[in-house]
């Protein structure tokens, strides 16, 4: 437990990915899903952003005239991780967004239980 | 007929399945055992098995299997090295060459950028590549096929009436663009990057579409300015890149020079490279937000 | 200055002209022009890819290349033996083919406008799949794992109906779970190794298991990894996800998710059990027996629904459920010639599935675009080809002596032997599936080539289609018999894995 207290950092990002996940599982509105899927991915940020960091030390952008040690600053390659990470999640919301913009257009509705029903009438016609 | 269908022998039910009329599992076959079975599940279905109950049961077995889930993630985080300890697993030999020779070896005094264009830089192409894979998707789900436009749509064409929000804004759109370039070409020396700085341009662009409407931006930025922005820019990103994989496996000399520690022009390809993923993110940002509104760029 | 090596520089080659390709494709005017300039530079991937097998195979010898001017812990690198060789060499062939001969249904299914956009997603798609067999970097094979979804999704609802959104919908949900749990799953292990390269992972991890240190973290990474790979690789509890999109896409479409995008998240699978996690270890936690198990019920649930339906396409996407279960059995049987099995059937299953979709494609096209079973009666007399080429893969899938696939169940069917716990269970399931399998491919058989004497009016079916189902047989065929070589390769290059 006391353990827990000091991560504390990962352990919110741990419930977070546990909101997102259960947000993808149970919410009915499309949007609401993927909004899910979004929060279970910046979850993992967070704990990677976490991870990265070292108490007391600096961002690793070397400062000028100063030698480069390797004590001054965090761990840079988290946040690289995260920059690219934070991209790839962009893409997909955008793309899973237009997805259900398609959809709406379609079919006048966000409820997936609607959209099925509808998705078999017409299969039917 | 329907007198002949129920009479049908094993042998022709069989000859139905092989000929594919007839699924394997007959249904509509009525019989006494079918009957007492329908008026059972009927039961089931009043008392004890409802739909309610059903989507109840969906929810509580959801929530449980999330709570095993963040349970056993919560006990693993338990036993991960501290946070913030100085001796963790990840402090090794990689994170002490990126900080003690990263300027050194790429120009860069950023040293995220320097891990993100030079030493892991195939993951920053790909990452490219998503974004305009996704732009491209985006397209092919979102833009109109036919050219009339629905009221909706017209709405985004038309000019924001009030004064005072046209003003600021319009004076805000350069200012927003210049920091934009501003953080792409520090991207190496400072925070900031391709990334943020195309999407602060991205964001100025929007700002611009939203109040003199979608119709002035069509003036000089077309779909067809986009997508060639958006292809010239990756296939310089792609071919520098290229050529540098190229000339650092088969340890080629390098002929691009590194310029010196924090000044604007060092960093070797870093800057170009920056700027071309400042365009395909500005593109890509804008992108998504004329075709999501209006359906076109 | 040394000299250039350029068979080295194969792979970067292949996914740098992949990417390319894709994103030169959008500007380059019409659909037909990309599908030929498509057409040309995957046959290029294809002939460097055979090149980089022969020499590799011929030197049984395997090589990392540096992505920059960075070695292993701080760069990107490549990794290229025999097998990937072969499974980039597969991927192009099979590509090429599918494209070629679902080319019509491709022109009638997406809009016109938006052809060439639907060949930049093929070539992304390419790009990618080549990255997942080369890379040696758990985060690139994140990254390219997204773009690899994110490509097929496009794919599957290029034909733009509601039906086929929707299916993208249930595609997209599964598989962004599986790379959300893989995510989670590298972050934990960065955390614990600090390294993101397979080498210098499997150094520290094995540092790890002799101090015993983070034993619990460990077996959670390795269960989120594995089964982030594996539900979007469609095993059992996730291959209705499988059903939904293979049925609504266009058949090209088709033909390449069960052929090869499935295909090369079990290969990704493979590599992490031999570069990441080793395989004694992963044999020593029993992961193996659960994929063993998940392979079996595949297998069976898989050919009872296909058994059951009467839709053509539905049938074949079910069938597919099916072989991804066989392939999971070869793995889960945790010995060396379980995985050579599993490397051919992925191999086999990739030419025969290809093929099938494409002819089930020509046929429904015959039969006037009725998709039931029934209604395919006499289709192989209108489309005689796709006729022949339906009823080798069908006999191909249950495993008949000449075809690719009965090397396969045999191959199976030996490795048992060398863990005889598992072997009696294993011999009964194939046998079992053997017959469901000959159960639901065989009627399929009679009744597209049952007599009718209905005339009406089809479309002639097109040349290039007929060549490209005449490939796949000959392949198929060719497979069956000379199969010693391939295997050769397979076995050569698990070694080399292994080592």
């Amino acid at each position: 437990m006391s353990n827990l207290m000091t991560n504390y950092y990962e352990a919110a990002a741990v419930i977070l990915f546990g909101i997102g996940f259960m947000n993808l599982l149970l919410a009915k509105n499309l949007i609401k899903k993927f909004i899910g899927l979004n929060i279970m991915d910046t979850a993992v940020y967070l704990f990677l952003a976490a991870k990265g960091y070292i108490t007391a030390r600096a961002a690793p952008i070397i400062a000028q005239g100063t030698a480069a040690r390797v004590e001054d600053y965090i761990n840079p390659v988290p946040s690289g991780l995260v920059l690219t990470g934070i991209v790839v999640s962009v893409s997909v919301t955008a793309f899973s967004l237009a997805l259900v913009q398609r959809l709406y257009k379609h079919y006048g509705s966000l409820d997936l239980d609607e959209i099925m029903k509808k998705a078999k009438k017409e299969e039917k016609v | 007929m329907i007198n002949e269908k129920k009479e049908k022998s094993k042998w022709q039910h069989f000859v139905d399945w092989v000929n594919g009329e007839e699924a394997i599992e007959r249904p509509k076959k009525i019989s006494l055992q079918k009957i007492n079975k329908k008026k059972l599940i009927i039961l089931i279905r009043k008392y004890i098995w409802s739909r309610r109950k059903k989507t109840a049961l969906h929810l509580i077995m959801c929530t449980f299997a999330c709570m095993v889930f963040i349970g056993i993630l919560l006990h693993t985080v338990s036993t991960l090295p501290y946070f913030g300890g100085s001796t963790n697993p990840a402090s090794n030999e990689v994170v002490e060459r990126y900080i003690e020779s990263g300027v050194e070896e790429t120009g860069a005094s950023n040293i995220v950028t320097a891990m993100i264009l030079e030493y892991r830089a195939f993951d920053t192409f790909g990452e490219s590549c998503i974004l305009f894979l996704a732009v491209i998707c985006v397209v092919m789900l979102l833009k109109k096929d036919a050219a009339e436009e629905t009221e909706e749509e017209k709405a985004f064409d038309q000019e924001e009436e009030n004064v005072i929000l046209k003003k600021v804004a319009n004076i805000l759109t350069p200012l927003l663009f210049l920091f934009g370039c501003y953080v792409i070409l520090n991207g190496h020396i400072s925070p900031g990057g391709g990334f943020s700085g195309g999407a602060i341009m991205g964001a100025g662009l929007i700002l611009y579409a939203c109040v003199n409407g979608q119709k002035s931006v069509q003036r000089f930025f077309t779909y067809k300015t986009f997508l060639r922005i958006n292809v010239i820019s990756l296939l310089a990103y792609g071919i520098l890149k290229g050529y540098s994989f190229f000339a650092g496996a088969n340890h080629l000399p390098d002929v691009i020079p590194k310029g010196t520690g924090w000044d604007l022009l060092s960093g070797g390809l870093i800057l170009p490279l920056n700027i071309c993923v400042g365009m395909i993110v500005m593109c890509t940002v804008y992108g998504f937000y004329a075709l999501f509104t209006k359906g076109d760029i | 200055m040394t000299a250039v090596n350029y068979i080295q520089n194969i792979p970067f080659f292949s996914i740098f002209l992949a990417i390319f390709g894709g994103i030169v494709t959008p500007v380059l005017g019409n659909g037909k022009t990309a599908q030929k300039v498509n057409l040309v530079i995957v046959t290029v991937i294809g002939i460097l890819s055979a090149v980089l097998l022969v020499h590799l195979w011929q030197r049984e010898e395997s090589f990392t290349f540096m992505m920059g001017r960075f070695p292993a812990p701080w760069g990107n690198e490549l990794r290229a033996g025999p097998l990937e060789a072969l499974l980039a060499l597969c991927f192009c062939l099979v590509m090429a083919l599918t494209l070629t001969g679902g080319s019509r249904f491709l022109q009638k299914d997406v809009l016109p406008g938006k052809q060439n956009l639907y060949f930049t997603m093929i070539y992304l798609l390419l790009g990618s799949m080549l990255t997942l067999i080369y890379t040696n970097d758990i985060f690139t094979a994140y990254v390219f794992l997204e773009i690899n979804t994110i490509a097929f999704c496009a794919i599957i609802m290029a034909k733009g109906s509601g039906e086929s959104i929707v299916a993208t919908l249930h595609y997209l949900v599964i598989c962004l779970l599986g790379s959300g749990l893989f995510l989670i799953g590298i972050s934990l292990l960065y955390s614990i190794t600090g390294h993101l390269l397979m080498e210098n992972i499997q150094q520290a991890i094995l540092d790890l298991v002799q101090t015993g240190e983070y034993a619990f973290v460990f077996a959670v990474v390795i269960g989120m990894i594995i089964i982030g790979i594996s539900v979007k690789s469609a095993v059992f509890p996730f291959h209705f996800m499988l059903v939904s999109a293979h049925s609504v896409a266009t058949p090209a479409s088709s033909g390449i998710l069960s052929g090869l995008v499935l295909k090369s998240f079990i290969f990704l699978n493979i590599k992490m059990f031999y570069c990441v996690f080793t395989i004694d270890l992963i044999r020593s936690l029993k992961i193996t027996n659960v994929l063993f198990v998940f392979g079996l019920m595949g297998m069976v649930v898989g050919s009872i629904s296909a058994l059951k339906e009467r839709r053509i396409k539905h049938m074949l996407a079910y069938s597919s459920a099916a072989q991804i279960g066989y392939i999971y059995m070869g793995l889960g049987l945790g010995n060396h010639e379980g995985m050579v099995a599993a490397c051919f059937h992925i191999l086999a299953h990739a030419i025969t599935k290809a093929m099938l979709c494409i002819c089930a494609g020509g046929l429904i096209e015959a039969s006037e675009g009725n998709v039931g079973i029934n209604s395919l009666r006499g289709a192989g007399h209108r489309n005689l080809v796709a006729g022949i080429g339906f009823t080798v893969g069908g006999l191909s899938m249950i495993g008949i002596p000449l075809t690719a696939g009965f090397i396969s169940k045999l191959y199976f069917a030996t490795a048992t032997i060398y863990s005889p716990q598992k072997m009696v269970i294993t011999l009964l399931t194939l046998a079992i599936s053997m017959i469901l399998n000959a159960m639901y491919f065989i009627p399929s058989a009679i009744a597209i080539w049952s007599p009718v004497d209905k005339k009406a009016k089809i479309p002639k079916p097109s040349r290039a289609m007929q060549y490209a189902i005449g490939i796949f047989i000959v392949l198929n065929v060719v497979l069956g018999i000379y199969y010693a070589p391939i295997i050769d390769m397979i076995e050569i290059g698990i070694q080399l894995l292994e080592s």
